[in-house]
C-alpha cells in the first residue's frame, strides 16, 4: 500500500489522514499524545462557512473578502478563495459525521464572530473543537480498522531526512520506549502552533513545542510572517498557562474597565463609542497595552439565563481557577498569545519550500495573513489538511509500516531553558514592539550558553531569532504587528510576506510579494 | 504540605515513594502546578503527561489520595496536609505517573466506534451527541469501575459514552450492529452502580446517556420481539 506519514493528530492531521484514506492511500499518524489531547479540542467559539442560514444573504465572496480584510492584505487571495468556497460543504460534511452543531427547530444556526458582519459561525455550545474532534476521531477509527490509518501516539518527531532540498522521510521516537522508527516517503507536518516558545503565555497547549517547525527550519524550510502573533485581549493567568475568556463574554454584554482616581473608566466605550468592547482582538489588545494598571472585565450585568444557557463552562472555569464568581465580581484580564498566523510557509497547495514536505493547520503560514478571524482556524486546519493530503498523495510511496532503527534516548532538557527563552521572546515580541526592544532581545539570545544546550533547544533559539528578526525587519504596523517606532501601515514596501530562511548558517529575512489572483478585494 | 509521589523509573523497575515538602505559592495551585514547580528543581524530573491544563483533554489523569482525578483540576487547597500521588492503576505504568492507556483505544476499535452511515441530526440527537462528544478518554471511570478489566469484554463507561453518540445519531435502520456490540460490551457488563459518574471529571451525564442507549439498543429490540 502507498503511504504518507503525518506528524500531528489534531484537526489538520486527522483531516489529512481522512483525505488520504478516501484516495485509498495509507497514512501513519504520529503525535506526541492521542488526538483527544490535541489543542484542537480547546476551540470554543466555532467554525466559519457562508452557509447563509440566517437570512442575511451571506456569500462565499463576503467570507473571502472579510478574511482578506482581516488579514490586512497579507493573505494569499487565491488560497483564501478556495478555502471559503470549500467551507459550506465541509461544515455540511461535519454535520453528516455527527457533529452536534447548534440547531433551532431542527435547522442549523450560526452566530456572529469578531471581524465579520454576517452570522457565519457554526458552533456546538462552547466546545466546538471538542465536538468536531470527537466526530473526526471516530471517523478515522473506521480507517484504522481497515489498516489504512496507523496511529503512533506518544511518538515525537526526532529528525527529518532532507537531502538536496528534498524530504525523504521522518524519524520518530517512541517516548514510552525510546524505540526509533523511520517512515520513508513524503511528510505532512500538522504539528500545531509555536506555543512552546512562550511557556505560560499562551491559551493553547504546551504539547505544541514548535520543535517540528524548528526542525523544518533547520533543514532550510522557509517560514513566513513569524512576527504575526495574535494576542487575545481577554485571558486570565492561571497556573501554567492563560485561560481564554471567550469573546462571547463581551458579546453578551461584558465591559472592560480600568480604575482611575477611584473610579471605573470604561476605556473601550470611551474611545470607540460605536463598537466599544467588541472591537477586533488586535485593537482591544493594543488599547490595553497602552494603559497603566490592571484591566477588569465586568460580567456582573449578565443575566442568570445567559450564564446558564450560553456561558456555563466559563463561569465554572473562572470560579475554579481564579476563585471568583464572575457573576458577582469583575475578572482581572490581560492579553495573552492565542494564535500564530506565521509558521512554515506553504503555497496554495500546502507545499513547503522543501520538496516532498507539506504543512497544514496552525504550524503552517496560510490563509490568515496579519490577523486571523475567529472561526477561521478550525476551517483552515480542516481544509489545509485536505489540500496538503491531495498534494502529498501523488508522492506517496509503496511501503509497509515503518522501519525500526534502534533506540534514541531522550535528549537532556536544560532546566529552566524554556522559561528563559520564553521570557526573552515575550519581552521583545509584546503587543507593542520597537527596534530597540527587539534588538535587546536578539542580544539576549546571543548571550545564551548555546554550547551547553541540547540540539532541540538550539533549534528553538534559531526559531525565536527568526521571529525577532522578522519583527525587526517589518518597519511598519499592520494587523497583529504594532511597531511603536513605525506606527503606520506601509503598503508600498510591506504588503508582502515576511520570509525567514536559514542559508549557510545565517538567518535571512526577505519580503515576497503576495501571490496575484485576488482582484480588488485583495487589500 | 507533604507530597508523596509513587515513582518508578520504568515498567521493569520497582516503584518507590518519594516525599517532598511543598509550599504552594498561590491558593489556586493544582497538583499539576506542584508537579511543574517540583520538576523545575529536580535532577530527575517526575514524568507525567499534560496538555491543556484546563481539564479539557484528559492527559493528566492520575490517582490522588486514592481517587482518580485530573492533576490540572485537583486543587491543593482541597486536600489536607498530606497528598499521595500515584499513576492510574488499571493500566500498565510506563514511568512515574504515566500509564499507557492504549487499551481505551483498542476497546473503541473493538466496539467499532464509528458511524457506519450518515448521522441523522434530530434535535434529541444533537443534545445527546454533544454530551457524549465531551468524553475526554481520560480513563478515570475505568479506574473505579468494579466490573472493568483491561482485556475483558466489558468496555466500561469510556466505551459506553462514545457509543451513545453513535446510537443517538444513527437512523434506526442502521443501528443493528452497533446495538449488538453495545449489548455485549456495555449493557451485559454494567452493574449500574454509577461509581463512574462520581469521578468523571467532565461531569458527563452518564446515567442519562445510558438510558438513551438502552432504549435504542436494548428495549426497542425486546419490545419488537414481544410483539411477534
Ligand atoms: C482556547 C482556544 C480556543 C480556540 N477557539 C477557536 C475557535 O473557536 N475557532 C477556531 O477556528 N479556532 C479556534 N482556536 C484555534 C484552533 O483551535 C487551532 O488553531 C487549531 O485547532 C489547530 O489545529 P492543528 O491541527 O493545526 O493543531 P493541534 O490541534 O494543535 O494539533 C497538533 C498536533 O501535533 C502534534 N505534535 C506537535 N509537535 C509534535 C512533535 N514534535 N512530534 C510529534 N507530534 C507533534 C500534537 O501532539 C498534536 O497532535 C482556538 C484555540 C485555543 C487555544
Ligand atoms: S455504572 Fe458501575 S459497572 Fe457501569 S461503568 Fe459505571 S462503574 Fe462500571
Ligand atoms: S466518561 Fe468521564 S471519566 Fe470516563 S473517560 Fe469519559 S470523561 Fe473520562
Ligand atoms: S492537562 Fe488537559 S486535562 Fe489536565
Amino acid at each position: 500500500m502507498k503511504r504518507v506519514v503525518i506528524i500531528g493528530a489534531g484537526l489538520a492531521g486527522l483531516s489529512a489522514a481522512l483525505e488520504l484514506a478516501k484516495q485509498n492511500i495509507g497514512s501513519d499518524l504520529v503525535s506526541l499524545q492521542p488526538s483527544e489531547r490535541a489543542q484542537s479540542v480547546l476551540a470554543e467559539g466555532g467554525i466559519n462557512a457562508a452557509l447563509d442560514l440566517m437570512g442575511e444573504g451571506d456569500s462565499v465572496a463576503e467570507h473571502c473578502a472579510d478574511t482578506l480584510r482581516g488579514g490586512c492584505g497579507l493573505a494569499d487571495p487565491a488560497a483564501v478563495r478556495s478555502l471559503t468556497e470549500a467551507a459550506p460543504a465541509l461544515v455540511r460534511r461535519l454535520r453528516a459525521l455527527g457533529v452536534p452543531f447548534q440547531t433551532e427547530g431542527g435547522r442549523l444556526v450560526q452566530r456572529n464572530f469578531g471581524g465579520q458582519k454576517k452570522k457565519r459561525t457554526a458552533y456546538a455550545k462552547s466546545s466546538t473543537g471538542k465536538a468536531v474532534m470527537t466526530a473526526l476521531i471516530d471517523e478515522t477509527r473506521k480507517f484504522e480498522a481497515e489498516g489504512l490509518v496507523c496511529r503512533y501516539p506518544h511518538h515525537a518527531l526526532a529528525e527529518l531526512s532532507v537531502e538536496a532540498g528534498r524530504c525523504a522521510g521522518a524519524l520518530v521516537r517512541d517516548t514510552y520506549t525510546d524505540e526509533a522508527l523511520l517512515f520513508s516517503g513524503p511528510v505532512v507536518l500538522a504539528s500545531g502552533g509555536l506555543n512552546g516558545l512562550f511557556p505560560g503565555q499562551t491559551t493553547g497547549t504546551a504539547q505544541n513545542t514548535g520543535d517540528a517547525a524548528a526542525l523544518a527550519f533547520a533543514h532550510g524550510a522557509e517560514l513566513g510572517n513569524l512576527e504575526m502573533l495574535q494576542y487575545h485581549p481577554t485571558t486570565a493567568a492561571i497556573p501554567g498557562k492563560r485561560l481564554l475568556v471567550s469573546e462571547a463574554a463581551r458579546g453578551e454584554g461584558g465591559r472592560l474597565f480600568v480604575m482611575k482616581g477611584g473610579e471605573r473608566r470604561y476605556f473601550m466605550e470611551e474611545i470607540y463609542p460605536e463598537l466599544g468592547n467588541l472591537m477586533p482582538r488586535d485593537v482591544v489588545s493594543r488599547e490595553m497595552a497602552r494603559l497603566d494598571g490592571q484591566v477588569w472585565l465586568d460580567l456582573t450585568g449578565l443575566s442568570g439565563a445567559v450564564w446558564a444557557g450560553r456561558l456555563p463552562d466559563l463561569r465554572e472555569e473562572l470560579r475554579h481557577y481564579l476563585g471568583l464568581d464572575p457573576a458577582k465580581e469583575p475578572v482581572p484580564v490581560s492579553p495573552g498569545i492565542h494564535f500564530f498566523m506565521g509558521g512554515i510557509l506553504v503555497d496554495a497547495s500546502h507545499r513547503t519550500s522543501i520538496e516532498n514536505l507539506f504543512a497544514a493547520g496552525e504550524c503552517a503560514c496560510q490563509y490568515h495573513g496579519a490577523n486571523r478571524l475567529g472561526g477561521n482556524s478550525l476551517l483552515g486546519a480542516l481544509y489545509g489538511g485536505i489540500a496538503a493530503a491531495q498534494s502529498a498523495a501523488s508522492r506517496a510511496v509503496e511501503r509497509k509500516g515503518p522501519e525500526p532503527v534502534g533506540r534514541i534516548p531522550p535528549e537532556p532538557e536544560t532546566p529552566g531553558f524554556p522559561e528563559l527563552l520564553g521570557g526573552i521572546l515575550y519581552g521583545g515580541l509584546g503587543i507593542l514592539r520597537d527596534g530597540p526592544g527587539l534588538s535587546a532581545a536578539l542580544d539576549a539570545l546571543d548571550a545564551l550558553p548555546a554550547d551547553t544546550l541540547a540540539d532541540a533547544e538550539r533549534r528553538r533559539i534559531a526559531l525565536g531569532r527568526a521571529m525577532l528578526l522578522s519583527a525587526l525587519a517589518r518597519r511598519e504596523s499592520r494587523g497583529a504587528h504594532t511597531r511603536s517606532d513605525f506606527p503606520r501601515r506601509d503598503d508600498g514596501q510591506y504588503r508582502k510576506t515576511t520570509v525567514a530562511a536559514l542559508r549557510n548558517g545565517e538567518i535571512t529575512i526577505s519580503f515576497r510579494p503576495i501571490p496575484e489572483g485576488g482582484g480588488a478585494d485583495a487589500t | 504540605m507533604r507530597l508523596e509521589i509513587l515513582r518508578r523509573k520504568s515498567r521493569e523497575e520497582a516503584p518507590y515513594i518519594e516525599c517532598h515538602d511543598y509550599t504552594p505559592a498561590e491558593k489556586s495551585e493544582t497538583v499539576a502546578t506542584a508537579l511543574t514547580r517540583l520538576n523545575a528543581a529536580l535532577p530527575d524530573p517526575i514524568r507525567w503527561e499534560c496538555s491543556c491544563l484546563q481539564k479539557k483533554c484528559g492527559a493528566c489523569a492520575m490517582v490522588v489520595n486514592g481517587s482518580p482525578v485530573l492533576a490540572c483540576d485537583a486543587r491543593l487547597s482541597d486536600y489536607k496536609n498530606k497528598i499521595r500521588i500515584e499513576p492510574l492503576r488499571k493500566f500498565l505504568v510506563v514511568a512515574d505517573l504515566i500509564s499507557d492507556r492504549s487499551v481505551l483505544y483498542e476497546n473503541l476499535r473493538q466496539l467499532r466506534c464509528w458511524l457506519p452511515a450518515e448521522a441523522e441530526m434530530r434535535e434529541g440527537a444533537v443534545e445527546i451527541g454533544y454530551e457524549a462528544s465531551r468524553c475526554l478518554q481520560c480513563g478515570c471511570c475505568l479506574e473505579v469501575c468494579p466490573n472493568f478489566d483491561p482485556g475483558g469484554v466489558f468496555a466500561g463507561m469510556a466505551g459506553a459514552v462514545p457509543l451513545s453518540r453513535l446510537l443517538a445519531e444513527l437512523p434506526e435502520a442502521e443501528r443493528g450492529e452497533l446495538s449488538a456490540l453495545y449489548r455485549r460490551h456495555v449493557y451485559a457488563g454494567c452493574g449500574k452502580s454509577l461509581a463512574c459518574r462520581n469521578v468523571c471529571p467532565a461531569g458527563i451525564d452518564v446515567d442519562g446517556l445510558l438510558v438513551n442507549s438502552n432504549a435504542a439498543a436494548v428495549w426497542k429490540r425486546l419490545l419488537r420481539r414481544k410483539k411477534h
